[in-house]
């Protein structure tokens, strides 16, 4: 490599111009731009979102598939509650993980390994780094998971044959464009839980808490409690928007939703004020 | 220009910067020297905006590093600790910090060809050696080909021909008028390339002086000397201010004379002299002595330290 050396003249870092007279400043937009370049730059971003898009389609129709060729041997009371449209969106669980532990990624990775102090020096602002980044983010998983959704229904229903549904059925559409709103804002509290934290496993950690681990903690409370604390519990909250029928005892699905987002926001705000607040 | 006044850092009841006010100027290249622990990259951070000041302020260009409209155009820095993801290209971190400023692709592959990365651009980072790291870093202060230049300990890791290359870049950029501010541990290191310098012990300025004075005010001027008949040369330089030593069997540590003295009582004596080095290491001891009291973790001392580095 030292053998590359140029040897540095004078004028070797190219004659400079007055600064932002050449245009050359900072937007929001660029540091979208920028984001955008980091994401899709890491191999983690695709291997993650591949995983997830993976884990929609995939479970989706095996679960599908299954449904159908043991239909024989289910009891009347589960053909009774048979869901279509939940069987082949049975992904989504497991992409909320996915979707999950990138979000946490894409901002402590940074801490990890240093990258902040560049993206901070760079956008000394900060507050536009994680707007762009959630920008950024939510806009790739929104549109993959959007996508994931209609092919993991469509090809359930196929899988599901006599058993299956439409998209004309009531609510049925919203449930399978919910999954993409559902796992956008897994995706949003992720980054925000990424800057309050700024460590990869605190960040998973306390991901996994609140979405995976929280709903079965809250069943152990006292039965009268339960109906006061389970409902409003993230993932609670924000399962109804891809459900046709919310489960019983939880909120309505846009009330629900609501809850979720502000879960989320919750999350955003606080780390933006750790953003802007700590030392870098 | 680089204004510092009164900064101040405290981490709890630690203080890591204590009340620091100076000037950088363009023009020239100013070291920023200090012990390990002193204080100088929390310096750094506070003037590139990373760490907050506990108390004073410091401006670049005029004004405070975060109310520039185009900070990697202003100042470009190079950072102590790595600031690159591991996992991406250096050619991706590049391109990602450019897009911030809208600086085009073509002035990244300038900058990468610069520093002489060209063969391995599109390798992870993480892969690089620490001398490679450094020219990402420097590559990436160079970026927006900004007045100021502020590097933290720029050669760290790198060959002596790597040395030499950033300290004619340093000097090269000084010469085009920028604001040069780059720090170091090794005093020897700034006597070559810095022409001002400041030096900080315990987070408190101890110094504000160029280089030249510096070097005036050093007591102690050795001179090693090598000679076939390094016996005969000792006899002939001994003298009531003089001290010789010897290293081993050819070589002689003078100390009282100039090079040109010694050089001359060996043609006048006939004795050949092959070598003839005034040391560096008697202006690394004025620095030594100059922070002694100012070094924050000597070696028999088994206080806890607290914070990060330097």
């Amino acid at each position: 490599m030292s053998n590359t050396l140029t040897a540095p003249t004078a004028g070797a870092a190219a004659p400079r111009s007055a600064a932002p007279v050449d245009g050359q400043r900072v937007t929001f937009l660029r540091t979208t731009k920028a984001e955008w370049i980091k994401l899709v730059s890491l191999r983690s971003s695709w291997i993650t979102f591949a995983a997830a898009v993976v884990a929609i389609i995939g479970l989706g129709a095996l679960v599908s598939y299954v449904t159908n060729t043991h239909w024989a041997h289910m009891n009347p009371q589960e053909q009774a509650h048979f869901d279509p449209v939940s069987r082949s969106l049975g992904g989504v669980e497991l992409a909320q993980l996915a979707i999950g532990v990138l979000g946490v990624l894409v901002v402590t990775g940074e801490y990890a390994t240093g990258m902040i102090r560049s993206s901070l020096m760079a956008v000394p602002r900060r507050l536009p780094v994680l707007g762009a980044k959630l920008l950024v983010f939510s806009a790739c998983t929104f549109v993959l998971s959007l996508v994931s959704a209609f092919v993991a229904f469509l090809l359930g229903q196929q899988l599901l044959g006599t058993h299956g549904t439409t998209l004309s059925a009531p609510h049925v559409l919203r449930a399978v464009i919910g999954v993409a709103l559902y796992l956008t804002v897994v995706g949003a509290l992720a980054v925000g839980l990424g800057f309050v934290l700024r460590s990869t496993a605190g960040g998973i950690a306390t991901f996994v808490g609140l979405l995976l681990v929280l709903p079965g903690v809250g069943r152990l409370l006292p039965d009268t409690w339960q109906p006061h604390v389970l409902p409003y519990l993230p993932s609670n909250a924000g399962a109804g928007v891809f459900a046709v029928q919310p489960d019983t005892g939880m909120l309505s699905t846009w009330t629900g939703y609501a809850v979720f987002c502000a879960w989320a926001l919750a999350a955003l705000v606080l780390g933006a004020v750790v953003l802007k607040r700590r030392d870098a | 220009m680089i204004e510092v006044r009164g900064l101040t850092k405290r981490y709890g009841d630690k203080t890591a910067v204590d009340g620091l006010t100076f000037t950088v100027r363009p023009g020239i290249v100013t070291g920023f020297l200090g012990p390990n622990g002193a204080g100088k990259s929390t310096t750094m951070r506070m003037v590139l905006g990373l760490d907050r000041p506990t108390a004073g302020t410091a401006t670049v260009g005029g004004r405070p590093y975060v109310e520039h409209a185009a900070p990697l155009r202003e100042v470009g820095a190079l950072l102590e600790a790595r600031a690159v993801h591991t996992s991406r290209s250096a050619y991706n971190h590049l391109r990602a910090l450019a897009a911030t400023h809208g600086i085009p692709k073509r002035r990244v592959d300038e900058v990468i060809h610069l520093v002489g990365l060209g063969d391995v651009a599109r390798k992870r980072a993480g892969g690089f050696s620490l001398g490679m790291g450094q020219r990402l870093g420097i590559a990436q202060a160079l970026l927006g080909d900004p007045p100021t230049v502020v590097l933290d300990e720029p050669v760290n890791g790198l060959d002596p021909e790597g040395i030499r290359w950033v300290r004619d870049l340093l000097k090269g950029l000084a010469a085009e008028g920028r604001t040069v501010f780059v720090s170091s541990h090794l005093m020897s290191e700034m006597a070559l390339t810095a022409e001002h310098v400041i030096v900080v012990g315990r987070g408190r300025l101890i110094a504000d002086t160029s280089v030249d004075e510096l070097i005036r005010g050093a007591s102690v001027n050795t001179v090693l000397v090598r000679s076939p008949e390094a016996q005969r040369l000792r006899t002939a330089l001994a003298g009531p201010d003089v001290t010789v030593s010897s290293v081993e069997g050819e070589a002689l540590e003078v100390t009282g004379l100039s090079a040109a003295q010694i050089g001359d009582t060996a043609r006048d004596l006939g004795v050949a002299v092959h070598e003839l080095t005034p040391q560096l290491a008697s202006l690394e001891e004025a620095f030594m002595t100059m922070t002694r009291d100012d070094v924050e973790y000597h070696a028999h001392l088994t206080t806890t330290p607290a914070g990060g580095t330097a």
